[in-house]
């Protein structure tokens, strides 16, 4: 089944490897994480190797995505925040070349597995709890009590405001996952319908030119979509580190 | 309903005017707080990935207070309230997502924050 849509998510162990009934294979996906981290570091070493005064063309694509995360933890936490900006920065450049890598051809993209999302969403969950309650005590239960709410709605008030705050990993996570996964289906049942069509006839080849169109404008919809997940992720890790460095509000 | 446009017409009392003059100058104040917003939201992507936020906030809340109903219940052998309690308790979380996601209520560390509204 070369047209099975969901078959470029697929697992495969490259080496299987198994620690005491855990499995701990390296996968494809695991080739994709290494490569992701190997580009993103690589490529950010070398581009910031000169240190020029005038910075090169490369050094100024650092810069850029240097500033752009920069500016963003500012505007969200405040200069607080920036002691949080290797994790924001690692999240942001993790997340964006990975969603870029999976826009290759026959490369897999690690953020379509929600497992992926999952752990990094939990990881800026778990950052959020312990910054928040070594900085503040129990003073970090204060996000949960609204101020001028009256006492008789206030357990109501509570418990609607745990329960956001539970859901957040989960949207978190979900939303990078949906997206790219959403967006590699529909690419590939586009372009699926372009070869199946082809496969008919002069009649056929003219009614594929329209998927194909359409493949060609959601390629170009899919770039603007990894790039706009992974701004989206990077901020609200913000607002999350946010609020564990300001619970009462300061 | 022509009741109403005779009453409109023939409601001509001194003040009715200045009443309107204000409450347009009102509506324009609003208008003008609102219309970043609404600019903002003109690209067909940004709107995309607003809808695919706002979605997600929302289940996410439901989901969540289901979960939270359904262990409550299998801890206290009271099922099906905790499942009842919490669901409800869940969807007004996801709305508070959705209205804190759509900027409509403040973040919890904005809204202590800030003063209480003048007037």
């Amino acid at each position: 089944m070369s047209n099975d849509p969901i078959h470029q998510f697929h697992i495969n162990k490259i080496v299987p490897l198994e620690v005491g009934g855990l499995d701990l294979s390296f996968t494809n996906s695991s080739l994709f994480m290494v490569a992701t981290v190997a580009a993103t570091t690589g490529f950010l070493m070398l581009a910031t190797s000169g240190r020029g005064m005038v910075p090169t063309k490369l050094q100024s694509i650092a810069e850029l995505a240097y500033e752009f995360v920069a500016g963003m933890l500012r505007d969200a936490a405040g200069s607080h925040g920036l002691k949080f900006f290797p994790l924001v920065f690692s999240l942001f450049m993790f997340i964006l070349v990975g969603n870029l890598f999976g826009m290759f051809p026959y490369f897999f993209t690690i953020t379509s597995h929600l497992i992926v999302t999952a752990a990094l969403a939990l990881l800026v969950f778990g950052t959020v709890l312990a910054v928040g309650f070594m900085r503040h005590g129990l003073g970090f239960l204060k996000l949960f009590v609204p101020s001028g709410v009256p006492g008789w709605l206030l357990p109501l008030v509570v418990a609607i405001e745990v329960i956001s705050f539970l859901s957040r990993p989960l949207s978190h996570s979900v939303r990078l996952f949906a997206n790219m996964l959403a967006g590699h289906i529909t690419l590939k049942v586009f372009t699926g319908f372009v070869v199946s069509l082809s496969s008919l006839g002069v009649l056929g080849i003219a009614g594929a030119v329209l998927p194909l169109a359409l493949a060609v404008g959601l390629t170009a919809l899919e770039f603007l979509v990894a790039f706009l997940q992974a701004y989206v992720f990077a901020m609200l890790t913000c607002m999350y580190i946010n609020d564990a460095l300001h619970p009462g509000g300061h | 309903m022509p009741d109403q446009t005779n009453e409109r017409e023939g409601a001509d009392k001194p003040g009715t005017d200045e009443r309107l003059g204000r409450l347009s100058e009102a509506l324009d104040q609003a208008r003008e707080k609102s219309a970043p917003t609404k600019s903002q939201r003109t690209s067909s992507v940004r709107g995309y990935g607003q809808a695919m936020r706002l979605s997600s906030e929302f289940i996410a809340g439901i989901l969540v207070g289901a979960a939270l109903g359904w262990a409550v219940d299998q801890l206290l052998g009271i099922s099906p309230w905790g499942l009842i309690v919490f669901l409800i308790l869940g969807f007004a979380a996801g709305v508070l997502n959705l209205l804190r996601a759509a900027k409509m209520v403040d973040d919890p560390a904005v809204r202590l924050d800030k003063k209480p509204p003048q007037g």
